[in-house]
Order: structure tokens, then C-alpha cells, then sequence
């Protein structure tokens, strides 16, 4: 029994390899935010968020439009969605209550199982009622798939029949064991056997031949022997123990897997209530084939940015269908990074089969998102700053393959601008020859300058705007790149605001 | 000719041996020996290497025998077998500690059909193989024999089909509350199957293992054996052969066989020996034995004790060379402390030692006199209690080498008459020479006095040498040069700078 909620025909592994390149995007992106958004202080829905969004898990298209329905079906039915994962999480606290990892003797084994699974028959049977009452106002393929999978497997005969078992494991007919002669005759291949004396019909238990049999009975003060009795006892239920307690195993990964699953919806769900509360739309992606050029939106935000902040925030509209590089230059506080980090943000969610923080929003599917962004000074002392960036740059180049997306901010601007120009130059241009999709927030004027110049069919360059006045709008418009960044009007602000103390200055 | 022994071909050659040679421990030896034996402390290797082959023939019946097994095969058959009666003595002595009559059968039984076993894939696998040696040849016609003998076949279709028999009971415990009762067993369900079966439905992944690590001890407690005597009585017929199999058959292994189990540990112990030197790339080689040519050598020869420890430190070995062409005979070492003087010493008699016991030894070439008798004289610590000097016991014991020497023998000193003047030195030593000299012995000596180097045509002189640049590094290596100390103490003169010059400078200031 799977519970199949992530994909359609296999489990999701919350314990995935991370890429390499995890803690860089983690950081350059915020995710923690989003995380925690999605988690509000759960560990596992932190642990399943981050596992679901990070990339790396290659979903495709379908997987992705699969896991939308869902997200529509637990938009629709919050508190149904959010009992089955209280259950699945009262299956999983209560098994750990039990003693089962305590013990390890046999009969210990045997008998924390029976009382563990006795335990699950009744979440499982909980699990089913819902099925039996709710299954009728879903309508994604995933839920319906789950719901008629708890039906057929889960009927009252199979709970009979359960139920029937953990009763006769309490051997009260006594324990009847098979065995072979080992090493020095000592048995050996201890097998429980059921017991035919209670098989057998009348007719045989009268006229049936009895078989040779010797019985002997252990003194009332042979302790020894009582001991070495049970002792065998142990070795025939032991793998009937064993076998029980990994049933017992099995039902809890059932649990597991339908909370882990159902975690990854419910981050959805609490992300969803804390966005709409503040009036942010949020809509469902249009995916394309990765390889098509598609990037076209509007109202797109920057999610993180929105839930730390108390007002709205202001949304983007492009339009960068058929384009492999878009470059975004202009004014300092423009809101470039803002851009640059919603892009990253709503593309890892789309692909994990998330809403995406926009009016609408379509994009291609990319292989793998990477980041590199200008990082504060190496305080090892072990490299220059442009040894640094250049170092994290080859470690992208190590990993990155066709159809991923790179992230620049401000990159290669740790040497001069002639320098840094040739440079980005050249990684650019070798990269868009891979089919690497790139989004270059620079201030690299000369480079911007010159890609501008060549009239390339497949690239866009967008401006943050600024308001004659020096006012900034955040909002990013097409534009050819210019050659200063509004710097001074930074300067200004930052100067002007307050007294001139020496301190401040250094601020 | 029948076959005797894989180490002495005739049974006149088989000594009675059982303490280690006086030099043992100068040469090193008994760290050698010690090294190659150990772990198979039960086959009683020691006294064989305590016991110098006299002939030249039984060198040579040895190395033809050693160079069969360094095939790598005809190498792991024998160590299978060997393991297998390990395993099988091992059977045997269980069986002597447990106390339940058919506990003990089991173990022998097992005991005899690993026997079995070993003999008949010895005998297939050595056939397998082209054969050289007399001795192993012998062999092969041996345990034809042994295994086509009725004695054998006989053994060996008993135990096969007491196995069989044996393999076939199986029996049923119904243990209810203090009672047992035991019966045979008639394809009664198994329950854990069914239990599995029923959860099979939520099979997921990850699996623990929840099975009890239940102690299993070989003996019985008294519920266990309890049981099997009714399992003996349910199944009375197969128990009762194994009682009169037990009882024919009490002395089943064949000893010859037994004896070339212990016989072949030395080819062996030998080979797994020295795996490890071949492995850091030094070589072995079969010398030529005479016991009249006295123009002995060997390329790159090293002493087996100090390179074993090397070897684990993960060091370098340094490798030397030596030979007498007539009519030299006696190899005068001289040089810096610590330069490997003493370890050439050893080296060489070592060399002799092993060649006498029909081993290959240290080198990749070699020629070496079979002398009577090896003689050595280390330095030793003051015995107080022979109430002598220390120079007095020195020529004693030089005295007693001298007086067993023949011009047959091999005599190695090291560093003696060190406790008197360098003047009563050159005067005792040039006596000493000139006896072993007449002797027309082989002999080696290390020494500290320059002037014996140069004593007559019958001596060379070899030097440890140092690097030129660096005199505190040491190369290990021992080279025939003139005995001069001179260039070794300015150079290290220089490098402390003490020569002329630099005191001159230094001082200035």
C-alpha cells in the first residue's frame, strides 16, 4: 500500500541528496523564509518543504500538473486533508510510546508488536471511514487513486482476519516448532508451525493414526530447565516476531510516507492562507517542455520579500518568451534583486507543483537553478575576492548541463569594469552556447553595453525604473542598460538623511 | 621409492633437534623464526628450523619441493588443505569437550567428513598440477594409493551416507506451559509465513531486522538434550549406525598424511613469509650450494629481521652485495656507528643459515659454501657472575670459536676487543686473523681498527658508507673500499663546522 500523493507511481524520499549547490541557493533565494512559511514551526513540514522545492528531483511535466490537482483538491478541503495527517501523525507518535525498540527478547518483541498493530488497525480503520465519507469531493487523479486504494485493500474481512490473527499469537494452544539437527545436533532452521491438532477435523482425530510422540515435563524446581525452555520457545517465535514487528515497520512507513506526502500539501496550504490574508494572488503555473523558451508573467512578486514585509509588495510584468538571457541593469534599490530572487522563488515552486506568487505566470521546466551572487569579503584570507567568485563560478560550471537557469547578481564586479566586462564576456556567451538560460543583474556597464549593441534575438534587457525625481517605482520596464546606476542618488539618501557623524559615514 | 616425508627424504636424514643453534640470537634468528611460526604454533614448526640439513642431496630434495609450491596454485592447494585439517582437529577436540554421547558422535563425524574431504581434493588438485620435485611426486603416488585403499573407500561412503540420513531428520516441539512432547514432523503450515502474508499489503522499503541474536553455544543444555534423545529414539535405525560408524572408525587419519600436514607448513610458513618482502619488491633466490667452493656471493641481499620491521614502519630496505674470489676469505667491515655494519654481518650469516635449512634466501643471485659449523662472536653484556673481564671473556670466547672451527666453517665477529686499548687491540686482533687465516675459514668481522682491512691478499675490506654532503644521513649500504675514516670525519666536521677553516672564522669574532 502506497500512499502515491507526490508522484504517481513511486514514493517521494524526503532524505534525497541536496545538490552541492544547496546552501548558495538557500541563501541567495531566502528559502529559509519560504520554508518557514510553509512550516510554521513544524520540523517535518520544514524538512518536506525544503526537500520538494530544493532542485534536483527532475519532475516532469506531468508530475508537476499531477501534484496541481492535488493542491487544488486540499484548496478545496483543508480540514479533511488536515485529519488524515493528524491521523498519520497519532499512528507515528503512538508507535514511538511503545517499548518495541526496548525489548529485544523474543517474546517482548512479539508482544510490543501485536500491541503496536493493534493500535494501527484503529488509525487505519479511521483512515478508511474518511475514504468511505469523503472520497466523493475529490477530484485530482492522486486522491481518487488513494481513496479507492484505502477501499479495496482495507475491507472488513481483511480487519477480521487481522484482528483474528494478533489473537492467536498469544499461543494459548502452546508453541509448536519445527527443527532440523545442526552442528553437534543442536537444532537448527526453528520454524513456527501452526498447530494441526486444532486443524484436524473429528473423523482424523478418531480414526486418523496418532503419531509416536514422547512428551517430558521440565521439574516445577528445574530452574535451569525452565529457563532453557523458554529459551526455545524464543528461538521458535523469533521469527514470527521478527516477522510482525517489520509488519508493524511497514504499516508505520505506510503512515510515514502518507504524513511526509501529505506535509508537502499542508506547507502549501499554510503558505496559501498566510498570502491570500494579505490580499497577494497567487496562481497556478502554466509549465512548458524544458528546452521551449518561456518566460512570460505579470503581478509576479517576490514572496519572501512579501511575507517580511506588512504592505504588498509590487508585482512584475514581463514578457521574455524566446529569449535565452535576460540582462537587468539600472538603479541601486531599483529592485533588481528582488526580480532576480522572485524568478528563482517561483520557478523552484512551479517545479516542486506549487501556486506561484503571481497574477499568472508560464515558464519552461529548467533542469537545475543556480545562483551566483557577490558575496561579502572571504574572511579566511585564503582567497582574493575574485579568486573566490571565480572558484564558485567553476564549481556551477562543474555541475550545470543544458536547459538550467543561472542567477547573476553582480558578478565578476570584484576586479575593474574592463576586466570584469571580458570576463563576464566570455562565461555568458560559452554558457548561452550550452543552452544555459541566464539572468544577469550587472552593473557592468561596458559589457551590458556591448551584448546590447549586437542586436541578439535572444535577449532582453530590462531596466529598473526611476522616477525623474530619483524616487524609485521597484518596478523593472524594458531598457537598454545606462551608464550610471542612480549611485549618487544612494549616496544622497543615505548622506542627506542624516547628520554627518564619522561614524555614520562608515555606515 | 615410497614416500616418507615432504622434509627428510630418507628417514635417516630426520634429526632430533629441539633447541635453537648458539647463534640463533646474534643473527637474529630467533626473531626470524619466530616471525615465519607464528600462528601456526600447533604444527611444532620450531625444531625443523633449528636443524641444519647435512647433505647437499637434501638441500636440494627441499628446493625442488619449495620451487613446486611457489606456483601459486599447487601454493593454495596445499593451504586448503591445511586449513581443512585445521578444521577438522578442530572438530576433534570439541567433540572431546562435550558430554552428550551424541553430541560427540556429531563433531567426530563432521571431523571425519572434512578428513575426507581434504584428502580426496588434495589429491585432485595436486594432480592438476606438473610436478617436479621428487618429494611431491612421491606424494601424489601416495595418496593415489591411500584413496583407492579399502580402508578409505569404506570410510568414505559411511560417512556420506550417515550425512544424508542425518541431513533428513526433522522433527516437531510442541512446548506448552513446563511440558515438551516431540514428534516427527508431518508439513505442519508455517506460522510465520502466515503473519507475513498478511501484512505483505504495507510492504514498504526499509526493512530492520528484529531477530534476536540468540546466543548459540556448541554443548546442550538438558531440555536440548532431552529432545534429541527422542529424536534418537524416533529415529532409531540412522542413530544406531552412527554409534558403530563411531566405534570402527575411532583411528581413521592416516599418518603419513598427518605428518605431511605439519611437514608441508614449513614450505608454507616459508613462502607466506616472505610474500611480504616480494611484495616491497626485494627478491629471493635459490642459492648454489657447495661444500667446497669457497667463492661465496650474493646481489642484493638483505637481513630478513630488520627488513620485516621496515617493511611494517613503511620504510625503505637497503639492499647489499658481497663476494670472495679466490683466494680471499675473510671480509673486513669497517665504517661509521650505525652505518649497517652489524646488520651485514647477520645478513651474511643468515644468508648460510637459511641456504643450510634448503630455503631460497635474501638476494637475486647467490653462491654459498655449506659449511659445518656457523660460528659467531657478538658483543655481550659484562656477565658478572663468571667473575671474568670483559676482555678476558672476549678471548675466551674467541678461543672456543677458534678451537671448534674448520676450514669448512663459517666465523662472524663483530665488534670484539673493544673493552682494552686500541693498541692491545691491533695486537690481539692481528693474532686472531692470523689463525683464522691458517684456518683457511670463510669469515666476517666487523671491527673499528682500520689496520685489519688490509691484514693480506686474504682479506678485503668493505666500508659503510655515508652521503657525501649530508654524513648524519646514512645509506645503509656496505661497499668494498679502502678502510679509511678520514672523508667521513671532515665531513662531518664541515657540517658541524669544525674543520680548520671554519673554527678559524668562527673564532675570529
Amino acid at each position: 500500500m502506497k500512499a502515491f500523493l507526490m508522484f504517481r507511481d513511486r514514493d517521494f524520499d524526503p532524505r534525497r541528496t541536496i545538490p552541492k549547490h544547496e546552501p548558495a541557493l538557500t541563501q541567495d533565494l531566502e528559502l529559509t523564509t519560504l520554508f518557514n512559511a510553509m512550516a510554521l514551526g513544524d520540523e517535518v513540514l520544514f524538512d518536506v518543504a525544503r526537500s520538494a522545492v530544493l532542485p534536483g528531483a527532475d519532475n516532469d511535466l506531468s508530475t508537476i500538473l499531477y501534484r496541481q490537482d492535488i493542491l487544488r483538491d486540499c484548496l478545496k478541503q483543508p480540514t479533511i486533508v488536515r485529519d488524515m495527517y493528524a491521523i498519520a501523525v497519532d499512528a507515528i507518535k503512538g508507535e514511538k510510546k511503545s517499548y518495541r525498540h526496548i525489548f529485544t527478547y523474543p517474546g517482548a518483541v512479539l508482544n510490543e508488536s501485536v500491541e503496536v498493530l493493534q493500535l494501527f488497525v484503529i488509525l487505519l480503520q479511521r483512515l478508511k471511514n474518511i475514504a468511505d465519507k469523503h472520497a466523493g469531493g475529490f477530484e485530482s487523479d492522486g486522491f481518487k487513486t488513494f481513496f479507492a486504494m484505502l477501499q479495496r485493500e482495507l475491507n472488513d474481512e481483511y480487519f477480521a482476519r487481522v484482528e483474528d490473527q494478533l489473537e492467536e499469537l498469544t499461543f494459548s494452544a502452546g508453541v509448536l516448532i519445527s527443527a532440523e539437527l545442526g552442528k553437534g545436533y543442536k537444532g537448527v532452521n526453528y520454524t513456527l508451525r501452526r498447530n494441526a491438532d486444532r486443524q484436524r477435523g473429528w473423523v482424523q482425530r478418531i480414526f486418523g493414526s496418532k503419531p509416536d510422540e514422547y512428551t517430558w515435563r521440565v521439574h516445577p524446581r528445574d530452574e535451569s530447565g525452565a529457563k532453557a525452555l523458554s529459551e526455545l520457545k524464543d528461538r521458535g517465535i523469533d521469527p514470527a516476531g521478527n516477522a510482525l514487528a517489520q509488519s508493524a515497520d511497514h504499516i508505520l512507513s505506510f503512515f510515514s510516507m502518507l504524513q511526509t506526502e501529505l506535509a508537502f500539501y499542508l506547507g502549501c496550504l499554510n503558505l496559501h492562507e498566510q498570502l491570500t490574508r494579505k490580499g497577494e494572488p497567487t496562481c497556478f503555473p502554466v509549465p512548458a517542455e524544458p528546452g521551449e523558451r518561456r518566460l512570460s508573467f505579470s503581478g509576479l512578486y517576490d514572496v519572501c520579500l512579501s511575507l517580511n514585509l506588512k504592505p504588498r509588495v509590487v508585482g512584475n510584468d514581463v514578457n521574455a518568451d524566446n529569449k535565452d538571457l535576460v540582462i537587468i541593469t539600472g538603479a541601486n534599490q531599483g529592485g533588481k534583486s528582488t526580480f532576480l530572487r522572485s524568478i528563482g522563488l517561483s520557478r523552484l515552486m512551479m517545479q516542486a507543483g506549487m501556486f506561484v506568487p503571481a497574477e499568472c505566470f508560464c515558464s519552461e521546466l529548467c533542469t537545475n537553478i543556480f545562483t551566483h551572487y557577490k558575496r561579502e569579503e572571504d574572511l579566511t584570507m585564503q582567497s582574493g575576492k575574485l579568486d573566490e567568485e571565480l572558484s564558485r563560478m567553476s564549481t556551477i560550471v562543474d555541475s550545470v548541463t543544458a536547459n538550467s537557469m543561472l542567477l547573476l547578481n553582480e558578478s565578476f564586479a570584484a576586479t575593474n569594469e574592463r576586466e570584469g566586462s571580458e570576463i563576464a564576456r566570455q562565461i555568458v556567451g560559452s554558457l548561452l552556447e550550452k543552452h544555459v538560460k541566464i539572468i544577469f543583474v550587472t552593473h557592468l556597464y561596458e559589457f551590458a553595453h556591448n551584448l546590447c549593441e549586437k542586436k541578439m534575438q535572444n535577449a532582453i534587457f530590462l531596466r529598473a525604473a526611476r522616477r525623474t525625481d530619483g524616487g524609485r517605482t521597484f518596478k523593472l520596464v524594458e531598457g537598454e542598460p545606462l551608464q550610471t546606476s542612480y549611485g549618487e542618488d544612494l549616496y544622497k539618501e543615505i548622506f542627506d538623511g542624516y547628520s554627518r557623524t564619522p561614524n555614520q559615514c562608515a555606515v | 621409492m615410497t614416500f616418507q616425508s615432504i622434509l627428510f627424504e630418507r628417514a635417516e636424514d630426520r634429526g632430533d633437534v629441539d633447541n635453537p643453534p648458539a647463534f640463533f640470537c646474534d643473527l637474529n634468528l630467533d626473531q626470524v623464526v619466530n616471525a615465519i611460526t607464528k600462528g601456526r604454533e600447533e604444527y611444532d614448526l620450531k625444531p625443523f628450523f633449528y636443524q641444519p640439513l647435512r647433505t647437499v642431496q637434501t638441500v636440494e630434495y627441499r628446493h625442488a619441493i619449495m620451487r613446486d609450491l611457489e606456483n601459486s596454485s599447487l601454493y593454495e592447494h596445499v593451504k586448503s588443505f591445511a586449513q581443512k585439517i585445521r578444521a577438522m582437529n578442530q572438530h576433534l577436540s570439541q567433540a572431546q569437550k562435550l558430554y552428550y554421547k551424541y553430541q560427540k558422535q556429531a563433531w567426530f563425524l563432521d571431523a571425519v567428513e572434512i578428513y575426507c574431504d581434504a584428502v580426496n581434493c588434495l589429491k585432485m588438485d595436486i594432480s592438476t598440477v606438473d610436478l617436479k620435485s621428487r618429494g611431491l611426486i612421491a606424494l601424489r603416488a601416495y595418496l593415489k594409493e591411500y584413496i583407492a585403499s579399502r580402508r578409505f573407500q569404506s570410510l568414505y561412503a559411511d560417512t556420506k551416507k550417515l550425512k544424508v540420513d542425518l541431513s533428513r531428520v526433522k522433527y516437531c516441539v510442541l512446548i506448552r506451559a513446563s511440558s515438551i512432547k516431540v514428534r516427527k514432523y508431518v508439513s505442519e503450515a508455517d506460522y510465520g509465513a502466515d503473519v507475513v502474508e498478511t501484512f505483505t499489503k504495507f510492504k514498504q522499503d526499509a526493512i530492520n531486522d528484529y531477530k534476536t541474536k540468540l546466543p548459540s553455544a556448541p554443548d546442550m543444555n538438558h531440555v536440548e538434550a532431552k529432545i534429541l534423545e527422542f529424536v534418537v529414539r524416533l529415529y532409531a535405525e540412522i542413530f544406531q549406525n552412527l554409534d558403530d560408524f563411531c566405534g570402527t572408525n575411532r583411528d581413521y587419519p592416516d599418518d603419513t598424511i598427518a605428518a605431511f600436514d605439519r611437514e608441508s607448513q614449513f614450505y608454507i610458513a616459508w613462502l607466506e613469509y616472505t610474500a611480504r618482502f616480494k611484495n616491497a619488491g626485494l627478491e629471493f633466490c635459490y642459492p648454489q650450494i657447495s661444500d667446497t667452493c669457497k667463492e661465496v656471493y650474493d646481489y642484493e641481499g638483505f637481513d630478513l629481521a630488520l627488513a620485516d620491521k621496515l617493511i611494517s614502519e613503511n620504510e625503505s630496505v637497503v639492499c647489499n652485495d658481497f663476494y670472495l674470489k679466490e683466494p680471499e676469505r675473510v671480509i673486513v667491515v669497517s665504517g661509521p656507528n650505525q652505518g649497517g655494519k652489524t646488520t651485514f654481518a647477520r645478513m651474511f650469516g643468515q644468508l648460510h643459515y637459511l641456504a643450510s635449512l634448503g630455503c631460497p634466501v635474501p638476494g637475486r643471485e647467490a653462491q654459498l659454501l655449506f659449511c659445518d659449523k656457523l660460528l659467531t662472536h657478538f658483543e655481550r653484556e659484562e656477565n658478572s657472575t663468571n667473575l671474568r673481564g670483559k676482555l678476558q671473556d672476549d678471548l675466551i670466547r674467541v678461543h672456543d670459536v677458534l678451537n671448534q672451527a674448520t676450514s669448512s666453517s663459517i666465523i662472524i665477529m663483530n665488534e670484539i676487543l673493544t673493552s682494552t686499548t686500541l693498541q692491545d687491540a691491533v695486537f690481539l686482533s692481528k693474532n686472531i686473523m692470523e689463525k683464522i687465516v691458517t684456518l683457511d675459514a670463510v669469515c666476517v668481522w666487523v671491527t673499528f681498527i682500520d689496520e685489519m682491512a688490509s691484514f693480506n691478499e686474504r682479506t678485503v675490506s668493505m666500508v659503510s658508507s655515508v652521503v657525501p654532503g649530508n654524513p648524519a644521513l646514512r645509506t645503509y649500504k656496505i661497499s668494498r673500499s679502502p678502510a679509511d675514516g678520514l672523508a667521513y670525519a671532515m665531513a662531518i666536521a664541515e657540517k658541524y663546522r669544525l674543520t680548520y677553516d671554519c673554527i678559524r672564522e668562527r673564532i675570529k669574532a
